[in-house]
């Protein structure tokens, strides 16, 4: 048997208190797709990392091809021939394909010469793989699976025979997923090694030959693809048994709550983010807003949510919501019954260096029982947010701890809890999970749920196929500012939402992945 | 105004623009690599103090100008470690560096030659002398274009000469080498950089450092050709003007000279003229010196194009996973 394209022995690496690798060994044979699979904060970025020279590990020894190597930086990694696409990818937007290539790997001191060489072997590269891409493109004029594709080139073109591929589907439509399925496939029967860490099961057992499992910084199992199933996965993730299905009853939808007419929205820079759109959200009923990101979802929430301004009509219990000026602001929306989770809990839903029970205020600050005259009692305040906190199991379950100190799943739990505990009419819900582990995702789900069973209006925005799948009542896909179709979730399936999702109602038919990419590209390249 | 008076108000408007074309392109190098440098002004006043000082304890102009690119670079490298190696706030970095160069110079000036903080007036061999661009003598006769390149374009001092030069420099390092591939990418997106194996920090410090050469020549020519001799805050806020011209244009090489030149411009209009007569209106000279900030605000409004500041600038680099 030859040896493993990598093996690592006794891989530990602390930051502070925090054991984030533990003693890891792992053996990756050449020519596999190796699956690494774990939840949030279990470990597997940074032994990426420390594969590709951007920590240093404490102790342990990293083989390549059996020879022990140092990889104390980047360069070093690269030398030993692996090759990373991450999760952000790391390209320069203004520069061209070609630049972006070439970029720390020149031939000379002058462009000209590294350019014209990088040209060819791009050409090469390309047709060998089937990895098309305009090498005179700008970044910022391609869509994330082209990008995508730009940083799998990069590492070739660094004769990478190792690839690490970091939650690579996070940003794509099922059918760009299935298109870099395929483009690894490709790799390995050219006998690269691939790495692909995800925190996605129906990805590990589509594509891997073996999977390994992280928790807490262990390495707690590896087993060959084949001889598992997503249930044990999962449970070998999380330590227990999980529902990897949301358990709810049939909708009991009541009055319409929320009614959309006509709403359109233009951004700063002039472009139109949602273009007329309508759509109503009955007592009792999730509708799911699937999908890829940027194409008029945020917008949707925003304008709902009051953060922005929009032009059309909006009516909530029949009532006109202002959508400009007066009245238009997140806090008389709150006032009239307008929960509002945001997309990105760090920047929207929390300020992270204040306390947790200073976050668990936020909006209703003017709550009358959160004040004594002019002060605020934050006495009452605490006391809230204790009992919130226990109620919504956030852990550590210390309202005096920073939100920045929480894990990103207990992040999002105070954000839900402070929402949620308001009983609002309508429920706006952006990412939910976003960045959250399966353990927590489940408890969110089923505060979703219980409050959509309380008869109460929810509309959540997800890129999250899975997640829109199994918590909607009605599922409505936008692309590039319009919504394409609406379709129940008992009718309808994957395939379908994603080609709704690249813009092609036509979905009797088979379409061919350039058509999809072409689409994409020019939506996103629209709202770059 | 007269073509005498128009060839005059060209050859200051040519003598002004060059510390604000130096200092301008010492922002962009700095500023193209991300690292935001409002200590222009502070670089250009060491520099200009110690090229004097030293020009005048010596006799050498040379001497003088290489003392004051020193000074410059150490001023530099003071913006490099707190904002690159110790990962600081690049404006507070920048605005110390401005606050001590004044009150260092002032008070070494005082204590070197106790002239009321300036330095000796320079002459001779202490001055950058002027050249004459070949053939200027001869054309001098032509009508329009003789005069124009005899009194205008010729006979300034050699730093004139590099300044504009620096241009093309500058153009070429940025987009034609593969340090100027990398200088741009690391002002754009750092972390891209540092995924193919190069060094950010090394970079970032060898575009701070070219900041602090160009800035160093910028006051030397203030104090030894422009001027003759050092004296208390001379820059005179031309480090600012500087940052208002990279932003004038859109940080990029042949814009900046064109930025310098309009800048350069408005000030020699200023300086000849105390109002400045348009027929109905009369336009009082502090609103024509103030031109470049209304200016540079206007283009920041975004009234002329999109002024677009490399993506990653002001934001120290820390590697993340």
């Amino acid at each position: 048997m030859s040896d493993p394209a990598i093996e690592l022995r006794g891989i530990s690496k602390s930051f502070g208190p925090v054991h984030a690798n533990k003693d890891i060994d792992l053996r990756v044979m050449p020519g596999t797709i190796h699956g690494i699979i774990g939840e949030n904060g279990a470990g597997k970025s940074t032994l990426m990392s420390i594969l590709y020279g951007f920590y240093k590990a404490d102790r342990g020894e990293i083989h390549v091809r059996g020879n022990k190597v140092d990889i104390p930086d980047s360069q070093a990694a690269i030398r030993a021939g692996i090759g990373m696409v991450f999760q952000h990818f790391k390209l320069v937007q203004n520069f061209t394909v070609l630049e972006n290539i070439v970029l720390g790997a020149e031939e000379g001191a002058l462009l000209k010469t590294s350019l014209g060489r990088a040209r060819k072997l791009l050409k090469q590269l390309s047709d060998e793989y089937e990895l098309h891409v305009d090498p005179d493109a700008r970044i910022e004029n391609l869509g994330v699976g082209m990008q995508q594709r730009v940083e799998i080139l990069k590492a070739l073109y660094r004769q990478a025979d190792i690839l690490i591929l970091d939650e690579p589907t996070g940003v794509l439509t099922p059918s760009e997923a299935d298109h870099l399925f395929r483009i690894l496939e490709g790799l390995k029967r050219e006998g690269k090694t691939i790495i692909l860490i995800t925190h996605k099961l129906r990805e590990i057992m589509e594509v891997t030959d073996t999977v390994s499992v992280m928790r807490r910084g262990e390495m707690t199992a590896t087993v060959k693809t084949a001889e598992t199933d997503p249930e044990e996965l999962a449970e070998l993730m999380v330590g227990r048994k999980v529902l990897l299905q949301v358990d709810k009853a049939p909708a009991k939808t009541g009055e319409t709550v929320l009614e959309v007419r006509n709403l359109q929205v233009v951004d700063e820079s002039g472009v139109e983010r949602v273009r007329k759109i309508s759509l109503e959200v009955k007592r009792g009923e999730i509708l799911g807003i699937a999908g890829v990101a940027g194409n008029g979802q945020s917008e949707l929430l925003e304008v709902l949510g009051g953060m922005r301004e929009g032009t059309g009509e909006v009516l909530l219990n029949g009532a006109p919501l202002p959508l400009a000026g007066a009245g238009s602001d997140a806090r008389t929306r709150r006032r009239v019954g307008v929960g509002h989770v945001p997309e990105d809990r760090q920047t929207e839903g929390l300020i992270m260096n204040f306390y947790a029970w200073e976050n668990v205020g936020f909006g209703y600050h003017d709550d009358p029982r959160y004040n004594r005259g002019p002060l605020m009692n934050n006495h009452a305040l605490r006391e809230d947010a204790e009992a919130k906190i226990a109620k919504f199991d956030v852990r550590p379950a210390n309202c005096w701890h920073t939100a920045r100190n929480f894990s990103g799943g207990n992040q999002q739990k105070i954000v839900i809890a402070r929402e949620l505990e308001r009983e609002p009419d309508l429920l706006l819900v952006g990412q939910p999970t976003r960045g959250v582990d399966i353990g927590a995702i489940e408890f969110i789900h089923e505060q979703i749920v219980a409050l959509r069973d309380q008869g109460k209006a929810i509309l959540l925005v997800s890129v999250e196929l899975d997640e829109i799948m199994s918590l909607s009542d009605r599922i409505a896909v936008m692309f590039d500012g319009r919504i394409m179709g609406e379709r129940l979730p008992a009718d309808t399936n994957e395939r379908e939402l994603g080609l709704l999702m690249a813009g092609i109602t036509d979905t009797e038919h088979e379409h061919s992945h350039d058509e999809i990419e072409q689409n994409l590209a020019q939506s996103s390249g629209k709202a770059g | 105004m007269s073509f005498f008076d128009i060839i005059q108000i060209l050859d200051s408007t040519i003598r002004l623009a060059t510390p604000l074309l130096l200092a301008c392109l010492a922002g962009l190098f700095s500023e193209r690599s991300g690292i935001v440098d409002i200590g222009l002004e502070g670089k250009m006043l060491v520099a200009a103090f110690f090229s004097a000082a030293v020009a005048a304890l010596t006799g050498d102009v040379w001497l003088g100008m290489l003392a004051g690119i020193a000074a410059s670079m150490v001023f530099a490298l003071i913006h490099g470690v707190a904002s690159i190696t110790f990962r600081g706030d690049q404006l507070i970095s920048g605005v110390a560096i401005n606050f001590l160069a004044a009150g260092m110079t002032v008070l070494i000036a005082q204590d070197w030659f106790q002239q009321g903080s300036r330095t000796p007036a320079l002459t001779g061999e202490a001055r950058f002398d002027t050249l004459d661009l070949p053939f200027a003598e001869a054309l001098s006769g032509v009508p329009f274009l003789g005069p124009l390149y005899a009194d205008a374009l010729s006979g300034h001092t050699i730093l004139v000469y590099v300044g504009f030069l620096a241009v093309p420099a500058t153009w070429w390092v940025l987009f034609r080498t593969r340090f100027g591939l990398r200088l741009r990418a690391v002002g754009e997106n750092p972390g891209a950089v540092d995924t193919a194996g190069v060094s950010v920090n090394r970079l970032r410090y060898a575009a701070v450092l070219i900041a602090g050469l160009l800035c160093g020549l910028a006051g030397a020519y203030l104090a030894t050709g422009l001027a003759a001799g050092f004296t208390k805050d001379m820059t005179a806020g031309r480090g600012f003007i500087a940052l208002a011209a990279l932003i004038f244009a859109k940080w990029r090489p042949w814009y900046a000279l064109f930025a310098c030149l309009l800048f350069g411009f408005l000030q020699a209009l200023s300086n000849r003229y105390s109002t400045l007569d348009l027929g109905l209106i009369e336009i009082p000279n502090a609103f024509v010196l103030a031109l470049p900030y209304i200016l540079t605000v206007v283009i920041l409004a975004g009234f002329v194009g999109r002024a677009t500041p490399p993506r990653a600038g002001g934001e120290p680099y820390i590697k993340e996973r």
